[in-house]
């Protein structure tokens, strides 16, 4: 007879689960708290050298002449260079994607040559001995510019009058249609079809920290470190790699503190490359950080959308099909090296996505402009589709008299219908739509707040209740990028290693900027291995330590890293037993990891601690048995492969009032019930969602780059680009339902993207619901109050 | 350099004495000439807050006064005001709720909601959002801030 089978843990005992789920504050937040962070732009190197680029002031225009002589006399100014300096240094690259058929966009270079393409791209750089000299020197250059017509609006980029790239042949980067067929007979069919035009307000990131870089090149060892604030330091690896033309084991990234990201930081700049270009030409470090107004002018911008959607609906209120026709702009170039064709993708896969018609037809044009360049910016599309589809379902509410959340149970999936196919051909594993909804209203007292509302129309006040159920595209498998012959890793890896004193040292791929990455994989490495949390230490963010891995974008980091870091844990537990049933001459089976003990599994019995026995695998491995070798140093690595995308789902309400003498919207409370499966840390995840929400909300009421006809940037400085500030925010309520996706043991989905995927939506709602009564309608964002005022007629449009 | 200025000024209780350029921000001289890179810069026209320290007991934009401005002058930063365990309150309230995310906007914040405290720390929670309002966070969304500052000046940290 063999020994009984023991159970996994010692009854009264908390493996494995340990800090899952509770709210551990965040270790690294102490040195952040303090001042005593290191960004990039707080690195201090010998001979370092400070990069200040020289911009068009033009949309378009070719640079008939760049004279630099009085720059280069200029105080400190070590060299002055153009774009074909540069290019010597650093090839151009081209944004396109196997997946995305049809993508095409033109090389785009470091430091443009001959052509400026939007106000704000480098045609000439500066190096100095200080920021300041080179700035100076910078007001030295003399250019001499020929004006170009510059192509600002989408309807004119499309129609193809100027073509910006005429080797391309038309402004159309990138188009998509798609049809499960049916749609015009489910159209004829239908009782009721509403029908409307959203326009989404250009928008960007407006990260407190700038770009950053410091590249710093060894000409002796022909090797690059580079310092760069990134989300995706692999990724950033292998593109320095290849456009500079030097081995990839040569370049290391190592992303420090980054002052936020929100997918601004995990794309491919003109002038970081430039950067990296000059460390190589003048070997010393060289760095650049972009100042806000460059910041504006040349950070990624996004969503810039014209929507018309369709919906077909019974009499009883079933959704029969969606018809979708998106129109977008991206800017003169696609955005290397994840293109700029995602967004419009995502809105397409997205558009209708809680919902169970089974009829859709879509149709999205990518177009060239004379602008700044958009790409992935937090929630990708996300909040495009959702307040379309919100925004059409409550018309269409509205149309049949059905209560907006009575509208919404009738056509959500049903919570037993997975997995699940949706007519956009993105695939469900386990939605909980109904659980959300049902949980939503309860925690807002949906049937108060309608009474309230009522009783307040009559006083002459206009509140406003908004729904938005939503989806989210979370862990990426290689179908998102990979796929589409892009480096970018879908995998992450994870490193554990016990050190002698009975630490863990946790060494992962994805990178932190503030989420809380290192706290949650401190928490599951902790649980797992069954230390203390404060014996675990974890490093992010070096190519030169880490495991190879994707970095941090998609709300993958928790989902993907996380499991990485459990399977870690559980095997370096294992190899810790394998050395404890050694020494203790036990059967390992007998043995279990505690607590920093090690203890007998079934009496909870202390028998070792885990420093003697670190002080025992390193120092005396002689008095271990001749046939044994520990093993303290483990690597796991996960990809999702079983779905292309794990989705989540949720639904947001806000709460509003108009004033419609003046057309501002206060904000008067917000509520988000959200399923991310297993949650690891409610604190952190809360504040992802509350955060997430805060930035739709700047989506919906005040963020927008507005253009003028020649192209040029209104308002790119934050006195006139308006961000969410402390005063007009509103408490926001967070609560979840936790379905755990079961490709992974951890059981995680990501949560970083969804406050702002569902926000805009429903502050739209509301506000729409609170105008309704006066019959007015707004579905332009940002919803100033001047166009507020326009929908009711008070002032002109 | 021509346009230097002789500048003494006190920095964390350190008084030092410079030829500092006319044209430097206080941020910067902090930043570039003493080192004190706690203070940050993030959008240089005085809107976002970052910047933030206390020159004799006022806060002030260090993007939007001189550095010879603070001649004869106290400056205190982020590094000052932890080690001399002032802030050490709102410092443990604000990583107990979790009140910042990437660390960049804190701390400015930090200071703003420690000249609060000392002003009118009684403040309510609108009366606390309405200090705080110039100063930017783009991570928190700011009701996690609010409620730390909240917990500090209402006693529950």
């Amino acid at each position: 007879m063999g020994k009984a089978e023991l159970p996994l843990h010692a009854p009264g005992t908390q493996v494995d689960r340990g800090y899952i789920g509770q709210s551990v504050p965040r270790a690294n937040a102490q040195r952040l708290l303090q001042g005593r962070g290191s960004f990039t732009d707080d690195l201090r190197f010998p001979r370092l050298a400070h990069a200040v680029f020289f911009r068009s002031p033009y949309a378009h225009a070719n640079v008939k002449r760049l004279e630099f002589k009085q720059a280069l006399r200029a105080p400190g100014v070590i060299g002055v260079f153009d774009g074909r300096a540069v290019a010597e240094y650093c090839t151009p690259w081209v944004a396109v994607l196997a997946h995305l058929k049809g993508i095409k966009s033109p090389p785009q270079h470091a430091i443009a040559i001959e052509r400026a393409c939007w106000q704000g791209e480098a045609v000439a750089v500066v190096v100095a001995e200080t920021r300041s000299q080179a700035e100076d020197a910078v007001a030295l250059i003399e250019a001499e510019w020929e004006e170009l017509p510059a192509v600002v609006d989408m309807d004119e980029a499309l129609a193809g009058k100027t073509v910006i790239h005429p080797e391309l042949g038309d402004n159309v980067c990138f188009k998509r249609e798609h049809d499960t067929g049916g749609v015009d007979e489910a159209f004829a069919q239908a009782d009721v079809v509403v029908e409307e035009t959203y326009h989404f307000g250009r928008h960007t990131g407006v990260c407190l920290e700038g770009r950053a870089i410091l590249a710093d090149y060894n000409a002796a060892e022909h090797s690059l470190t580079v310092y760069h604030a990134t989300q995706a330091p692999h990724m950033m690896q292998d593109i320095f790699s290849r456009h500079l033309n030097i081995p990839e084991g040569n370049v290391r990234v190592i992303a420090k503190d980054v002052g936020g990201s929100f997918g601004i930081k995990v794309h491919v700049y003109a002038d970081e490359m430039a950067t990296a270009a000059l460390s190589v030409m003048l070997r010393r470090p060289v760095k650049f950080v972009a100042d806000r107004l460059e910041s504006f002018v040349s950070d990624i911008h996004a969503r810039e959308h014209k929507v018309k959607v369709r919906l077909a609906c019974t009499r009883a209120g079933e959704i029969l099909a969606f018809d979708l026709d998106d129109l977008t702009a991206i800017g003169p170039y696609s955005v290397y090296p994840r293109t700029s064709g995602i967004e419009g993708n995502q809105v397409v896969n997205l558009t209708g996505g809680p919902y169970k018609h089974q009829k859709y037809r879509a149709r999205m044009n990518v177009v060239f402009t004379n602008k700044n360049v958009t790409c992935q910016y937090r929630a990708v599309g996300h909040p495009i589709a959702v307040a379309l589809t919100e925004g059409i379902v409550d018309r269409a509410a509205a149309e049949l008299k059905i209560d907006p959340g009575e509208f919404r149970r009738r056509n959500l999936i049903p919570d037993d219908a997975y997995p699940y196919t949706f007519p956009s051909g993105i695939k469900f594993e386990k939605l909980s739509h109904h659980q959300t909804l049902d949980k939503l209203l309860d925690l807002m007292d949906y049937k108060s707040l309608r009474s309230q509302q009522a009783d307040l129309i009559k006083k002459g006040s206009y509140r406003g209740i908004g729904l938005a159920a939503m989806i989210e595209v979370t862990n990426p498998s290689p179908a998102f990028y990979g796929v589409g012959g892009a480096r970018i890793s879908a995998q992450d890896g994870a490193t554990l290693r016990l050190e002698p004193t009975g630490m863990v040292t946790v060494l992962c791929s994805v990178t932190e900027q503030g989420q809380g990455t290192d706290a949650i994989f401190g928490q599951i490495a902790a649980s797992a291995v069954g230390v203390t949390i404060d014996k675990v230490r974890v490093i992010t963010g070096d190519t030169g330590v880490t495991p190879y891995g994707g970095g941090t974008w998609a709300s993958r980091g928790a989902g993907i890293g996380g499991e990485a870091v459990l399977l870690a844990g559980r095997a370096l537990r294992s190899n810790i037993l394998d050395i404890a049933a050694a020494v203790l001459k036990m059967d390992k089976a007998e043995l279990d990891l505690v607590g920093n003990e090690v203890v007998n599994r079934l009496t909870a019995e202390p028998k070792m601690p885990l420093a003697e026995l670190g002080r025992i695998a390193y120092f005396r491995p002689d008095t271990l048995p001749l046939d044994f070798q520990s093993e303290l140093t483990v690597t796991r690595h996960y990809t999702p492969r079983q779905y292309g995308f794990t989705f989540t789902n949720g639904i947001q309400a806000s709460y509003v009032e108009v004033d419609p003498d003046t057309g501002f919207v206060k904000l008067l409370k917000h509520w988000c019930v959200e399923d991310c499966g297993t949650v690891i840390n409610p604190m952190l995840v809360d504040e992802q969602i509350r955060g997430g929400v805060v930035q739709g909300i700047g989506a919906a009421l005040y963020e927008e780059c507005l253009y003028g006809p020649d192209g040029q940037l209104l308002n790119g400085n934050m006195a006139d680009y308006l961000v969410p500030m402390a005063g007009e925010m509103p408490d926001i309520v967070c609560a979840h339902i936790e379905t755990p996706t079961q490709q992974s043991q951890l059981g995680a989905k990501g949560v970083g993207e969804a406050g702002t995927a569902g926000a805009p939506g429903a502050v739209m709602n509301a506000i729409n619901d609170a105008l309704a009564p006066l019959g007015a309608r707004v579905t332009q964002m940002p919803f100033t109050p001047e166009r507020i005022l326009a929908a009711l007629g008070k002032v002109a449009r | 350099m021509e346009h230097e200025l002789e500048t003494t000024l006190t920095v964390n209780g350190t008084t030092l004495r410079r030829r500092i350029e006319a044209r430097q921000h206080l941020v910067d001289f902090l930043r570039e000439e003493l080192g004190l890179t706690g203070s940050h810069i993030g959008c240089e026209h005085g809107v976002c807050g970052a910047c933030t320290v206390r020159v004799d007991g006022e806060i002030v934009r260090g993007c939007l006064m001189l550095a010879v401005q603070a001649n004869g002058c106290q400056v205190e930063t982020i590094e000052g005001l932890s080690d001399s365990g002032e802030l050490a309150a709102l410092q443990k309230a604000f990583h107990e709720r979790n009140a910042l995310q990437c660390g960049f906007c804190t701390p400015g914040m930090l200071m703003a909601a420690r000249d609060l405290q000392v002003r009118n720390p009684k403040a309510s929670r609108d009366q606390i959002r309405a200090h705080l309002a110039g100063n930017y966070c783009r991570c928190t969304g700011y009701q996690a801030i609010i409620d730390a500052v909240e917990d500090v000046l209402h006693g529950k940290s």
